[in-house]
C-alpha cells in the first residue's frame, strides 16, 4: 500500500470502527517509516471529526461513535510513546470528570479521545466525581484545564458546587475551568463562572486550545 | 415464596395500585424539561402552558400516573415544582410522581400535593437517604430507590441486589417505611452504549421480584437512547422487562406502539382477565376511526 492508501484506509476503517484493521494499518504505516503525527492529524482526527459530524446530523448512532472512538484509541496506544519520542509536545494537561450524582460518560469519553488526539494529556476521573475529589486531583496533577461534564439539568448545579470548592481551596485561579454536556449552554456556563464552554467534542478541543493560548499570553506578558 | 408487596398511590380522588400480578402501571415521563430547550425557556419566563398540553396527551395516551420534573437551571426549582404540581392536579385526577434531585424541591412538591405521591428518587447513599426518607415518612408517600451509591452504578446484578438490601434495611429499619412503599429502579441503561446492559437489568428485576417481592419502575426511554427507531426498542424492552418482574415504568405513553405492546404483555402475563381491557381498547380505537 502507498502512504496515501494507508491514510485513506485509516480514515475509512476508523469511521466504521474496525479496531483490528486500524491497528494493522497503524503498524504497517510505521513499518513504512510514516510519521506518527501524520497518521494522527491526516487520518485519525479527521475521521473522528467526521464521526462527530455524522452523529450531530443524526446519521450516526451511539454504538458507532463508541466503536470509532475505541478504534482510534487502539491506534493511539501505539502512537502515544512515539509521539512523545519524536518531540511532539503535550500541549497541555486536561483533567476531566462527570460531576457528582451523574453517571453519564459517553460524551465525556468522546471529548477525551478528541483532546488526546489534539495533543492534550488527559486525566479522566470518571463519573460521579465529588467537588473534594476535583480539588484533590487538581492539587495533585496541576492541570492547565479542568472539565466538568453533566448530562442532566438536575446535576448541572454541581458545576457551581465545584467552583465553590475550588474557590475555597484557593485554587480557582490556578486552572482554566470548562463545562459541557447535553443540557449545558453558554449562558449557564457564564452563570456559574466557568472560563469556557463548548457544545460538542471538536468545539471543545478548539476552545481548550484558545483558552490555553490566552492564559499563556497573559502569563508571559 | 416471597410475599409480593403492593404500592398504593392516590390523588385527591383516585387510587392506583402497583403490584406483581396486576396491570402494569404506566407513568408518563413527558413533564420534564430535560433536553427540551423551548420548554425550559418557557418555564424560565413563567409560561407553563406546555404542561397543559403534556397532561392532556399523556392522559389520552393511557397514563396511570404522571411524573412531574421541573429541573430548569437558574430557576427556583422548589417554587416551580410546587406550582406545576398544583397545576397538574387541577387538570387531571391521576396521581403524581414527584421528580427532583433537589431535596427542597421534593419537600415543596410533597407539601403542595394532595394525596399519596411517589417520590423520584433516592439512591443507596446514606447521606441522601438521611435527607429524603424522613420526608417520605412525614408526607406518607412512596419512594423510588436506585441501587447505586457514590462510587458507581454497579454493572453486576449481585452488587445491585446488595444495595437494594441496604436501602430496604435502612428505609424499613430506621425510618419505618413499609416495604410496599419502596419501589426499586433496577437501572435500565442505554443499550447503545453496551449491548449487555438489558440482560443485567432483566436479571436484577427477576431477583428483586423473587428475593424481595418489591415493586419496580425504571426510565424505559433511557434504554433506546442514541439508537434509531426508539419506539420499536421500547415496545420490545417493556414486555421483556414485565416478564422479568418490572411492575411499572416511567415511559413514553404518547406513542401507541409502546403502550399497545405493554397492554398486550399485560394480557399475555395474565394481568387482564378475559382480555377485557384489550378488547375495550380495540373497540375504542374502532369507534375513534368510525367517529
Amino acid at each position: 500500500m502507498t502512504p496515501e492508501e494507508i491514510l485513506q484506509g485509516l480514515y475509512d476503517e476508523t469511521l466504521v470502527g474496525n479496531g483490528p484493521r486500524v491497528l494493522e494499518l497503524t503498524h504497517e504505516a510505521l513499518g513504512l517509516g510514516m510519521e506518527p503525527q501524520s497518521l494522527l492529524f491526516d487520518a485519525l482526527i479527521p475521521s473522528l471529526e467526521e464521526v462527530g459530524a455524522r452523529f450531530e446530523r443524526g446519521d450516526f448512532f451511539v454504538p458507532e461513535m463508541l466503536i470509532a472512538g475505541r478504534a482510534m484509541a487502539g491506534s493511539m496506544e501505539v502512537l502515544r510513546p512515539l509521539l512523545a519520542e519524536t518531540g511532539v509536545q503535550t500541549i497541555g494537561t486536561f483533567l476531566m470528570g462527570t460531576v457528582k450524582g451523574d453517571v453519564h460518560d459517553i460524551g465525556k469519553n468522546l471529548v477525551n479521545i478528541m483532546l488526546e488526539g489534539a495533543g492534550f494529556e488527559v486525566i479522566d476521573l470518571g463519573v460521579q466525581v465529588a467537588p473534594e475529589k476535583f480539588v484533590e486531583k487538581i492539587q495533585e496533577h496541576q492541570p492547565d484545564i479542568v472539565g466538568f461534564s453533566a448530562f442532566l439539568t438536575t446535576t448541572m448545579p454541581m458545576f457551581k458546587a465545584n467552583m465553590n470548592a475550588l474557590q475555597k481551596a484557593g485554587i480557582r485561579d490556578d486552572v482554566i475551568v470548562m463545562v459541557g454536556g447535553a443540557p449545558v449552554t453558554q449562558e449557564y456556563a457564564d452563570a456559574v463562572g466557568a472560563d469556557g464552554y463548548a457544545p460538542d467534542a471538536s468545539a471543545t478541543v478548539k476552545r481548550a486550545k484558545e483558552l490555553l493560548e490566552q492564559k499563556r499570553a497573559l502569563v508571559s506578558a | 415464596m416471597t410475599e409480593k408487596h403492593e404500592t398504593v398511590l392516590r390523588s385527591a380522588s383516585k387510587e392506583v395500585v402497583i403490584g406483581h400480578g396486576r396491570r402494569f402501571c404506566l407513568i408518563g415521563e413527558r413533564i420534564n424539561p430535560t433536553g427540551r430547550r423551548i420548554f425550559q425557556e418557557q418555564l424560565r419566563n413563567g409560561d407553563m402552558s406546555a404542561i397543559e398540553r403534556d397532561v392532556r396527551a399523556q392522559v389520552e395516551g393511557g397514563a396511570d400516573v404522571l411524573d412531574v420534573n421541573m429541573g430548569v437551571p437558574l430557576t427556583d426549582e422548589p417554587d416551580l415544582l410546587a406550582k406545576a404540581i398544583r397545576m397538574v392536579q387541577g387538570l387531571t385526577d391521576l396521581p403524581i410522581c414527584i421528580d427532583s434531585s433537589v431535596v427542597e424541591a421534593l419537600e415543596a412538591g410533597l407539601q403542595a400535593y394532595e394525596g399519596r405521591a411517589l417520590v423520584n428518587s433516592v439512591t443507596a447513599e446514606d447521606d441522601r437517604m438521611e435527607l429524603i426518607l424522613p420526608l417520605v415518612k412525614k408526607y406518607d408517600a412512596a419512594i423510588i430507590a436506585l441501587p447505586n451509591d457514590a462510587d458507581e452504578i454497579p454493572m453486576e446484578a449481585d452488587r445491585r441486589l446488595e444495595l437494594v438490601q441496604h436501602v430496604v434495611d435502612v428505609a424499613t429499619g430506621e425510618y419505618g417505611i413499609a416495604k410496599g412503599d419502596i419501589v426499586i429502579d433496577p437501572l435500565a441503561m442505554p443499550i447503545g452504549a453496551d449491548t449487555t446492559t438489558a440482560l443485567t437489568a432483566f436479571e436484577t428485576m427477576r431477583r428483586i421480584r423473587d428475593e424481595h417481592g418489591l415493586n419496580m419502575t425504571c426510565g424505559a426511554s433511557n434504554v433506546s437512547f442514541g439508537m434509531p427507531d426508539r419506539h420499536s426498542l421500547g415496545a420490545a424492552f417493556l414486555p421483556m422487562a414485565m416478564q422479568a418482574g418490572l411492575t411499572s415504568a416511567i415511559m413514553d405513553v404518547r406513542t401507541p406502539q409502546i403502550v399497545t405492546a405493554v397492554k398486550a404483555a399485560d394480557l399475555l402475563l395474565g394481568h387482564d382477565e378475559w382480555g377485557g381491557s384489550w378488547i375495550t381498547a380495540h373497540r375504542a380505537r374502532q369507534a375513534a376511526v368510525a367517529g
